[in-house]
């Protein structure tokens, strides 16, 4: 808890508060807590909603606990819910999104830690070009790329095909990636390098020996960061991924936009719950990692 | 003498150059190169396949007389107005408020954030499913005795875009609640100590001193948001579906639907050049001054 | 449809396709957007006739409608990593992949099992035909044209059920005063400008409807009959739910079984849902083709295509699917769960109920037998046309005589 370390250097800058019943605090935690409430009340709706009997969903009462507590909705979101005539759920979906996260998010990050590396220690002519061309990549809306990338897929052959989305959450995930390799490498004393060269080390050995034990947490963030990223998408997944490695945002649109019968609105949020738990657990266990990250990211830049 | 050094010169540095292609090639080919290529067949004639039937601006011209595209431009204007101003006026708010050393500070840090961490399809269900005329928070109202209360925003033409102002809100304020946050915390503690001493009350330095300093933040999370908005689909396709009629459409959406949906690859290139023409309108000034503050700073 | 009789149809048709000769099993992608209850159902029938021939059905379902699953079927045959075998409207898109050369050519098999000689309406294969070549399986007859009317919600309401478009509007108030909403819709574009379509049809008259939609007749398209039919557009778009937040056609067809609606304009395929809800036509729900007025169906129906591929192995599994595809046992099966007709004149619909029966008898005079919007407009006029009828539907404020300015703007501009 940072808050109640008033010493560090970084702590909260505020007058110091006297009294604990202070008008002054009673507004503060006031305003805070009635936010809070507005960003908890979805999450707390989702839940309550999942595991409800679709009869007392219908009698309108979403902020009304479950009576009877089912977890049936959940069994059926992950194990059998259909869309069409494949009735299997949303695990299809979770293991296509395992499959497509675990290369997409190694590969990214070995490529953008690299070329942080030699943006802040190798400049060569133009790299600087580049890299200012990289960023504003990030600018530019995707749907002026998409067509284009479709046929430079099918010249690779990478089409519709789990190489051909890896390919594509690599190239998307480069500039802000690079960026926060770049800025984090560039915090790194000059001095340690050069010292590095003097021994005789190389290009790769200073970064594998020298670097990368030092510079843990920023992988740690740029994980983060890709994980989160790429689970979530869903445009690049639809087009790119091809219909049998659907990741599971699309499988989730696929589920809830599939009625046969009734709607079931327990089996929409159970199975929208289920699509952002991987996201949500890795937020809470890091916590504060996660903050640094897109901070990081972010204002550096 | 000079061609025997020419070779050493490009050698040297060699691994650095290699371990850069990647870099080099996504923003040469995929960046610029496509791009390019967008661009360049927005003025062609092109069906589901691009030909190269040049036909001027006879794509551009239909793309501004559609009414569903002056209705996509209209709403990620009214989007992305209101998300910028809400955004920014309660991320900042937030921001302050957590500042003052107060308990509980990562707890209400983690609340304002965990939705960015869901992804807009997520987030766009969960709010449908709140908005809900029939069975969401307008039933609840409704049961506590007010009979007439309804939530129109997802069956109205006029307000179902708001609807998406406020799902995009609950996902992204926490952002640019934590950017600012950090912007707060760069701030040199002797400002506070200076403006304790003149006697100046917290709200005021807090505007007029501690703001006008945090002028690249907030320009950096204005870029940042900014660009989230003009990308804005997924939200739309889980929440209105662009409907009632076309009433919540967004110009990401037009693109994607004429390219592939509807066959008319020209008209959805050229609604691609006019989003891509207007990002780059806001960028170049924008990295320009960066790039000239970064020139001063290195003087 | 009695469960016995479908088990023994597909091991028929498992037998004749044992006796083919093929090496291996091939496994096939097939793409369609056939997600309600009903329409499941039925791609199960050919799913099991597949595989029970020794191949395997890879199921790509893709929810939301055509509008949705076109870009992703599109976008992979241009990718160039194909699927199998996919679902895909006939028409002008189709023309464009087939003369890039993406789509298998069916002509060989066509002539060999002799489809020319039962394919009825002939039109039908004519609608998959480029060049003298076939490069489609027509698989059923479905049209547009119907209005589905809940007895339950009109005994309700103590009113006599209405014969037609007419009488269905002059008792919507009636049907409004017992807490009953006139017209279930859902809001999917495809919906809404189906809906238009069979208004046209039938309110204005085959004769007027082709001036428009084939001549393209200025004078029809500005003129007073076409006028009427956006009227009667304003009208209907008074008679749906306040606040109607539902999207998918099987939910609105869901109130009407359900009886909380009156009426709803859809489809053929709706009759999947009433069968499978276990509503007997006549009984619990009625069908009036052409909304009652005039006695026009578009029969147009579903087509599967399957994209070009290198592999010869694949090549004769997606001949073995076509081929399964046309034949009798699996014609009759399959469309009686689909609740359409099928493109064979030589197999008997005795399992047929009141309401094939009523569309059997329609089609038998060829007058009456409209062209779909697929053949007649690209994608493109029909998105345009789409956007204007969306959003006229939503728009309460827009008059009709300045969307019917539009649409015949957009008519007399169509490529």
């Amino acid at each position: 808890m940072r808050g109640v370390t008033p010493t560090t250097a970084i702590g909260p800058r505020g007058s110091k508060p006297k009294r604990i019943l202070s008008t002054r605090n009673i507004v503060v935690y006031g305003v805070l807590t009635v936010a809070a409430v507005y960003w908890v009340i979805p999450l707390y709706v989702m839940i309550v909603t999942s595991l409800k009997g679709l009869p007392e969903i219908r009698m309108g009462n979403i902020f009304a606990p479950p009576l009877q507590i089912t977890f049936e909705p959940w069994v059926k979101a992950w194990d059998s819910a259909c869309t069409g005539l494949s009735c299997e759920g949303l695990k299809v979906g979770f293991w296509n999104s395992v499959k497509i996260l675990i290369p997409s998010t190694f590969i990214s990050i070995a490529i953008a830690s690299v070329n942080g590396y030699a943006l802040s220690f190798w400049k060569f002519k133009g790299s600087e070009v580049f890299f200012t061309l990289l960023l504003l990549g990030a600018f530019i809306p995707y749907q002026v790329i998409i067509y284009p990338l479709v046929i430079l897929l099918r010249e690779l052959g990478l089409f519709a095909s789990l190489g051909g989305i890896v390919l594509i959450h690599t190239v998307f995930g480069m500039p802000i990636l690079t960026l926060l390799f770049r800025n984090y490498f560039a915090s790194v004393p000059m001095e340690l390098f050069k010292a590095a060269r003097v021994d005789g080390a190389g290009f790769w050995r200073i970064f594998l020996q020298i670097l990368l034990p030092m510079s843990l947490p920023i992988f740690v963030v740029a994980l983060i960061l890709q994980i989160t990223g790429i689970w979530n998408d869903f445009f690049f997944g639809v087009i790119y991924a091809g219909t049998l490695n659907f990741p599971m945002t699309v499988q989730l649109n696929n589920i809830v936009n599939t009625t046969q019968g009734v709607k079931e609105y327990n089996v929409n949020m159970a199975a929208t719950l289920l699509t952002g738990l991987l996201p949500l657990v890795v937020y809470f266990i890091s916590g504060k990692l996660f903050v640094r990250g897109i901070a990081a990211g972010a204002v550096k830049g | 003498m000079n061609t025997s050094k020419r070779p050493n010169l490009w050698l040297r540095n060699m691994s650095a150059k290699v371990a850069a292609v990647p870099m080099i090639a996504t923003a040469l080919i995929v960046f610029v190169g496509c791009s390019v290529w967008s661009v360049v067949y927005s003025f062609t004639s092109s069906r589901s396949l691009p030909k190269e039937n040049f036909v001027g601006l006879k794509q551009y011209e239909r793309l501004f007389s559609s009414n569903r595209w002056v209705e996509s431009v209209e709403n990620v204007f009214i989007f992305g107005i209101c998300t910028l101003v809400f955004s920014l006026i309660v991320g900042f708010s937030l921001a302050v408020l957590l500042d003052q050393k107060i308990r509980f500070e990562n707890t209400f840090r983690t609340i304002f954030l965990y939705p960015f961490a869901l992804s807009f399809m997520v987030t766009g269900l969960v709010w449908q499913w709140m908005l809900n005329p029939q069975l969401g928070v307008a039933s609840v109202v409704r049961n506590l005795g007010f009979e007439n209360f309804e939530i129109l925003l997802l069956s109205s033409r006029e307000y179902s875009i708001y609807a998406i102002v406020i799902a995009g809100l609950w996902q992204g304020t926490g952002l640019v609640m934590v950017l600012m946050l950090a912007g707060l915390r760069g701030i040199d503690q002797d400002i506070w100590k200076a403006s304790r001493v003149d006697g100046i009350p917290a709200w005021k330095t807090y505007l007029f001193i501690v703001v006008p300093m945090m002028r690249p933040v907030f320009v950096t999370t204005l870029v940042i948001i900014a660009s989230g908005i003009v990308k804005v689909y997924d939200l739309v396709l889980a929440m209105t579906q662009g409907g009632p009629g076309i009433s919540s459409e967004v110009p990401a959406k037009y693109v994607y639907d004429y390219m592939f949906g509807r066959a008319n690859l020209g008209q959805g290139l050229a609604a691609s050049t006019v989003m891509l023409s207007t990002v780059l309108i806001v960028l170049i000034p924008w990295s320009y001054m960066e790039f000239r503050d970064k020139q001063e700073k290195s003087v | 449809m009695n469960k016995f009789k479908l088990v023994m149809l597909s091991g028929a048709w498992c037998a004749f396709a044992l006796g083919m000769v093929h090496s291996q099993a091939v496994e096939l992608e097939v793409t369609h957007w056939w997600t309600s209850g009903g329409e499941a159902a039925a791609v199960k029938v050919f799913a099991d006739a597949f595989n029970d021939g020794g191949d395997v059905w890879a199921d790509g379902a893709i929810a939301g409608g055509g509008s949705i699953a076109r870009p992703v079927i599109i976008s992979r045959i241009l990718g160039g990593e194909p699927m199998g075998a996919t679902q895909l409207n006939q028409g002008r898109q189709a023309e464009e992949l087939i003369e890039e050369g993406l789509m298998l050519d069916l002509t060989e098999l066509a002539e060999k099992e002799g489809w020319r000689d039962f394919v009825r309406p002939a039109k039908l294969l004519d609608s998959c035909t480029l060049d003298g070549k076939i490069y489609c399986v027509p698989i059923n007859i479905h049209s547009f044209q119907w209005m589905w009317v809940s007895l339950a919600a009109y005994n309700k309401a103590g009113l006599e059920p209405p014969a037609d478009w007419y009488e269905f509007v002059a008792s919507s108030q009636a049907l409004r005063g017992a807490g009953i909403v006139p017209l279930a819709v859902g809001g999917q574009a495809w919906q809404l400008s189906g809906m238009f379509g069979t208004l046209f049809a039938g309110l204005s008259g085959v004769d007027n409807w082709r001036k428009v939609y084939i001549d393209r007749d200025e004078d029809a398209l500005r003129g007073g009959i076409t006028a009427n039919v956006w009227r009667a557009f304003g009208d209907a778009r008074d008679l749906q739910a306040k606040n109607n937040t539902v999207q998918n056609w099987n939910d609105a067809t869901t109130q009407v079984i359900n009886g909380k609606a009156g009426a709803q304009i859809m489809g053929d395929w709706a009759q999947a849902e009433f069968a499978l809800a276990g509503l007997t036509a006549g009984k619990e729900y009625d069908c009036l083709p052409g909304l009652g007025i005039a006695p026009v169906l578009d029969a147009s129906g579903d087509a599967f295509y399957f994209p070009k591929v290198d592999d010869p192995e694949i090549v004769q599994a997606q001949l073995r699917m076509a081929s399964m595809m046309m034949s009798a046992e699996i014609q009759v099966a399959f469309n009686l769960v689909k609740g359409s007709l099928p493109i064979r004149g030589d197999v008997d619909m005795d399992e047929a109920n009141e309401c094939m029966n009523k569309g059997l008898a329609v089609l038998e005079n060829e007058n009456n037998v409209l062209p779909s919007g697929d053949q007649t407009f690209s994608p493109d006029t029909q998105g345009q046309l789409e956007d204007l009828i969306i959003e006229f539907w939503s728009d309460p404020d827009m008059d009709p005589a300045d969307a019917q300015a539009i649409f015949a703007d957009i008519i007399l501009d169509a490529d």
